[in-house]
């Protein structure tokens, strides 16, 4: 076969088959093309399925009763629904987590980029990890059965199921992506700048909060907005720790005491579906609409997060 | 900062003005530097007593009698109880979910990086999935309630297994997308060139070269990817899958298996914590313990695969 091809006289005997390759080609841009565009399916179908359901609450319930009504009763005879109940709740967890989450991720971040050494950074890394694999169910365990009798014998009158044990738990849930993400923007600053303070004559300290860390902005403020955003959406640690009770809006601000049991955007979604609501009743349409003002909160931080990348980027050449 | 600011209000004619102050600033670095690792060993510290909280109350009833928690389906009567329906529920995800998630995903990254990379499509393709990472499961979970559970009853028998693959392969599928790119970005152009240069298709390039040197990446990703869906609780909930089960979905004919309804661990799990009883919390950590155990091999392989790679290239 060999001898045949080396000599130019056959050359002529091989015909490649370009058909298949070609059909194959193209067959393969159209389905990889196909899958490629199912992940805007699904941003598409999760709007239009929220959009759907919450135009028919919208129906039943008037929009400004939603926005300002001070109470969420939806299961009782004479329904409410003021929203700002369960968006207040969900804002007291995030925040009791963002203050776990932030100060200990982005430590641990400046730790793990700058003071560790290779081979200690090659162990925690990956245990950082692992603690972020950890199902959220493991998490809200944890907080019922561990956590909250803690706070029981620490802080009087704190209920069985209460903000504070998620909020805390669910902090140390959210940590590893906060000093993930933040850990990657202050490895990203170049070795130079470092170098360029040290030989200004600052120590390591005073190199990391001047130079390293305003370097790094735009990647941990998005890690940050990442965290909040997890955990305005995490669902499981509230809805074993925090309860399901739903507080009026009062002047008084009792509804943001973090010792009493509340009730978030994400696990009164819960609650309905583990009653398995007909479809079609008030309360199918609820989790929608609750699942809207989710969707768009969640969508908001998205946005401020990426006008705030592309505002403070450094970029580095 | 203090500092600097002296330096540069100092004159030369005022050396004496200039204080380095070394003695503090190095005290400050060192209480700095306390705090951070401080830091590293609180989240490991919480990392340790979780895991130690979740064995030391679920391996007792784990191996009580060994396999029969295993091999029991769930009950009322807590000392009974097993997790057989819910571990084989979790197998069955893991499959389907597999299944739907990682061709797609595979196929979309291979895509978006080499068939079109820089035009506007995988541009917004790319926005879109910075924003579908940053959506709660949650949601998925709603989407998965109306499209695969109401519209497309038909075809997934409604709270069917099959409907819970499907929602766990559309919530991993963008990870998937994402760590395909990555690791398709890091394959050496010049085998791409070479590849074309020897006059073939783009597809037999990406087929026969660069994807197996990718492939390890691959991997790595999609087995973090779907070790998180299999710790996802929520959006199973949101379709309805939060029910009491004691059998087991029929292998054959396979489509009354993929449509009959199903339970998987962290929802057995979730179950039973939410009992007020302590035996069934015991039960609940005894079936953290398997779901741990599941996801420390899937973790242990992907993270053993990525120091493989990073030790060749090395080398």
């Amino acid at each position: 076969m060999s001898e045949n091809l080396a000599t130019s006289r056959t050359a002529s005997r091989w015909k490649p088959r370009r058909k298949w390759s070609q059909w194959s080609e193209r067959l393969v841009y159209v389905l990889f093309g196909a899958f490629a565009l199912l992940s805007i399916a699904t941003t598409a179908g999760i709007i239009a399925s929220l959009v759907f359901e919450a135009i028919e609450f919208f129906k039943a319930v008037p929009f400004t009763h939603f926005l300002f009504d001070g109470e969420w009763t939806p299961l009782f005879a004479n329904p409410q629904y003021g929203i700002l109940v369960l968006i207040s709740a969900t804002l007291m967890t995030a925040a009791i987590a963002l203050c776990v989450a932030i100060p200990l991720g982005l430590m641990a971040a400046i730790y793990l980029s700058e003071f560790a050494a290779p081979k200690l950074r090659r162990w925690l890394k990956p245990s950082l990890e692992l603690l972020a694999g950890i199902p959220s169910v493991v998490h809200g365990y944890f907080a019922l059965i561990f956590v909250t009798p803690i706070l029981q014998a620490l802080i009087p009158g704190v209920e069985v199921f209460n903000a504070l044990s998620a909020g805390l738990v669910m902090g140390i849930a959210i940590l590893p992506t906060v000093a993930s993400l933040s850990e990657d923007a202050i490895f990203a600053v170049p070795q130079s700048l470092r170098q360029g303070a040290y030989a200004l004559g600052t120590t390591r300290r005073e190199a990391i909060q001047n130079v390293v860390l305003p370097g790094a902005l735009s990647g941990i403020v998005a890690s940050c907005i990442l965290g909040m955003a997890r955990a305005v959406g995490e669902t499981m640690i509230v809805t074993i720790a925090a309860g399901q009770n739903p507080r009026p809006i009062k002047p008084d601000l009792s509804f943001l005491d973090p010792r009493l049991s509340v009730q978030t955007m994400t696990s009164f979604i819960v609650q309905v579906s583990q009653g398995d609501a007909p479809v079609n009743s008030i309360e199918y349409k609820t989790i929608f609409a609750v699942g809207m003002t989710l969707f768009i909160i969640t969508l908001l931080l998205n946005i401020i997060s990426f006008w705030f990348v592309n505002r403070f980027r450094e970029s580095y050449e | 900062m203090t500092q600097i600011d002296q330096v540069d209000q100092s004159t030369p004619a005022s050396p004496s003005r200039f204080q380095a102050n070394l003695a503090q600033r190095y005290r400050a670095d060192q209480i700095f530097q306390t705090a951070a690792l401080l830091s590293v060993l609180i989240a490991l510290f919480v990392l340790i007593m979780l895991l130690g909280d979740v064995f030391i109350t679920g391996f007792p009833r784990f191996i009580q009698d060994f396999p029969s928690f295993l091999l029991s389906y769930p009950s009322r009567r807590a000392a009974q109880a097993g997790i057989l329906s819910p571990l084989v529920g979790t197998i069955w995800l893991l499959i389907l979910t597999g299944l739907f998630a990682i061709p797609t995903g595979v196929g979309a990254g291979i895509f978006l990086e080499e068939f079109a990379a820089n035009t506007r499509l995988a541009r917004l393709i790319e926005i879109n999935i910075g924003n579908l990472a940053a959506v709660p499961s949650i949601i998925y979970g709603l989407l998965a309630l109306q499209v695969f559970v109401r519209w497309m009853e038909p075809i997934t028998g409604g709270r069917s297994v099959l409907a819970g693959g499907l929602t766990l392969a559309l919530l991993i599928l963008p990870i998937i997308i994402v760590a395909t790119r990555e690791a398709l970005r890091s394959v050496p152009n010049s085998i791409r060139q070479a590849g074309f240069a020897v006059g073939t298709t783009r597809w037999q390039v990406v087929r026969d070269h660069v994807l197996p040197i990718a492939l390890p990446g691959i991997l790595t990703g999609t087995i973090l990817a779907l070790s998180r869906a299999i710790g996802e609780t929520a959006p199973l909930i949101t379709i309805g899958a939060l029910t009491f089960i004691a059998f087991l979905p029929p292998l054959s004919p396979i489509i009354e298996g993929l449509r009959s309804p199903f339970t998987a661990l962290p929802i057995q799990t979730y179950n039973w914590i939410s009992r007020p009883q302590p035996e069934f919390q015991n039960n609940a950590a005894a079936a953290i313990v398997m779901l741990l155990i599941v996801l420390l091999l899937m973790n242990a392989t992907a993270i053993y695969l990525r120091n493989r790679t990073q030790k060749i290239r090395n080398d």
